[in-house]
């Protein structure tokens, strides 16, 4: 029985959502490391309520980067463990078409989450409510790019010792202009500046890591599984 | 003519041109050298505004020329590998790896000590520094990656792949003077039309980027024939070739 | 000439250590690189001798 690529595409995705909410307690992990280490700015810092501000877009990225980190292990791993992959691989589907279905669901269960969840830790940080349309698109942009950057870091580093280390070694520098953007966005926002030219960089960025990093990411599982 | 191109590819072949190239390389790269700093220390006049601290730039702006080169080279030489399966490829990326790194930290040093006199700090966050040093970590990224594999073959082509996906910083790096209000100057040699630098400052530069540039290629044959006999240990040629 | 030359009008602390700096990184290239390719070299006649050494 032949699958259509569309029909493919959306049963890789429901497979995927059925894996995550099956152990919810997985999905929540990165949220609340998102929430610990957002908080560890201000304990550690004791910092008055303008200056909390003024650092907040910066910390707020810091953590969001940092917990999508996390939760990238999750992509490949485990279907790499027990052979769903080469299954999937070989299975007459392009491994494109998988590879942009895993990771489209992978952000809808962590990237998502976090811009969900931004607006209590926006809070926190006692960022004023007119900037949080602009957090939350901006982190929706940012999470949607890191996304694809760790699934090309993924890609690469499943099942090496330690991988999980490099992965942050790889994603990390890759990740950076996302960082200063999606901050110097919410920093203009908080500042009721125009936020218009750090939140088109941010979808620039975004437009052209979703173009390219589906074949990279490809290219990375094709090395992997060889 | 396009066969001595294809013989590249050929372990003993590049083994060999190597190993001639070398010493030669070596001996260009002095004389380049040792014109750039007699003319560049000794016979260039003092800067109008920065003094003598001007002199920095000869070894500044070539290692940070060369840290960009070297790692095009790395990128080319991995998507080369990755696409037609030439392993001398993977061995010119690897070899090309520690050198690129060791210039991208030279051009970061020496461009610490030049701002500490010149612009008061010796860091800034600024669009090109901070485009350098992630540099800096993409060589990291790419050793650490291969490195980290078992399979040696897999490894050259993981870190290949994150090479090529990396070169991006390049453009990024030369263009950030360009692109955004940087406290680092703009382009001076490497533009479109004609430099913005006196005759009698500009030839010493140009020569210490010919000397560092004959440098790497120096330094890349001796590295390259050890990549490739590390990757082709057990082939026939190589009972000759090491003798 | 000497003096004013080694004291850089006055930048000498941040132009000599930058060229010492360069000289190290670039000593370090050639020093590594001949050490890589001698180790190779050993690794290899080794590999070979063994080798060789099971074809008997």
């Amino acid at each position: 029985m032949t699958v259509g690529a569309w029909e493919a595409f959306f049963l890789v995705v429901h497979r995927e959502l059925c894996l995550s909410f099956r152990r919810p307690e997985q999905l929540f992990q990165p949220l609340v490391f998102f929430l610990i280490v957002t908080t560890l700015f201000p304990l550690g810092l004791s910092l008055q309520l303008s200056a909390l501000r003024d650092i907040a877009p910066g910390v707020l990225w810091v953590a969001a980067l940092l917990s999508s980190l996390l939760s990238l292990d999750s992509l490949f791993k485990s279907d790499a463990d027990d052979g769903t992959l080469e299954q999937l691989a070989l299975s007459g589907q392009g491994l494109t078409l998988i590879v942009v279905a895993k990771t489209c669901a992978h952000w809808l269960v962590t990237g998502l989450a976090l811009v969900i969840v931004s607006p209590i830790v926006g809070t926190a940080l006692s960022i004023p409510t007119h900037a949080f349309a602009t957090m939350m698109l901006s982190l929706a942009l940012g999470t949607l790019t890191l996304s694809w950057l760790g699934a090309i870091g993924a890609g690469l580093t499943i099942g090496l010792r330690r991988g999980n280390v490099l992965l942050s070694l790889i994603v990390l520098p890759l990740a950076t202009p996302l960082l200063i953007f999606g901050a110097a966005a919410t920093d203009r926002a908080i500042s009721e500046t125009s936020t218009a030219g750090a939140v088109y960089f941010l979808a620039a960025l975004c437009v052209f890591t979703c173009t390219l990093a589906p074949w990279a990411a490809t290219a990375a599982l094709r090395i992997t599984l060889e | 003519m396009w066969t001595w191109f294809y013989k590249l590819a050929s372990p003993p072949y590049v083994y060999g041109v190597a190993a001639a190239f070398a010493p030669w390389l070596f001996g260009f790269a002095a004389l380049a050298i040792g014109y750039g700093l007699v003319a560049g220390l000794g016979i260039a006049p003092a800067d109008y505004q920065q003094g003598e601290a001007f002199r920095m730039i000869y070894v500044h702006v070539p290692s940070a020329l060369l840290s960009l080169t070297v790692y095009t080279v790395m990128a080319v030489a991995s998507g080369i590998a990755l696409i037609w399966r030439i392993k001398v490829g993977h061995a010119v990326a690897a070899a090309s790896a520690p050198i690129g790194a060791s210039f991208a930290i030279l051009a970061l040093i020496t461009g610490s000590l030049w701002g500490k006199p010149m612009w008061g700090t010796y860091w800034a966050w600024d669009p090109r520094l901070t485009s350098e040093l992630i540099l800096l970590f993409l060589y990291v990224g790419v050793m650490s990656l291969r490195s980290a594999f078992e399979d040696p073959l897999r490894g050259d082509r993981a870190a290949a792949l994150l090479a090529v996906v990396g070169v991006v910083n390049v453009p990024i790096v030369h263009f950030s003077v360009v692109w955004w209000n940087s406290l680092h100057q703009g382009a001076t040699i490497v533009k479109l039309g004609a430099p913005s630098m006196p005759g009698s400052m500009l030839w010493p530069l140009l020569s210490m980027w010919l000397g560092f540039m004959l440098f790497f290629g120096a330094v890349l044959c001796m590295r390259l024939q050890a990549e490739v006999l590390n990757r082709e240990r057990q082939a026939s040629w190589v009972r000759e070739a090491i003798k | 000439m000497t003096s004013d030359f080694w004291s850089m009008g006055g930048y000498a602390r941040y132009v000599w250590p930058c060229y010492g700096i360069a000289g190290a990184v670039l000593a370090w290239n050639l020093w590594a690189a001949g050490r890589y390719l001698g180790a190779a070299k050993v690794r290899a006649a080794r590999a070979l001798a063994m080798a060789s050494s099971e074809a008997r």
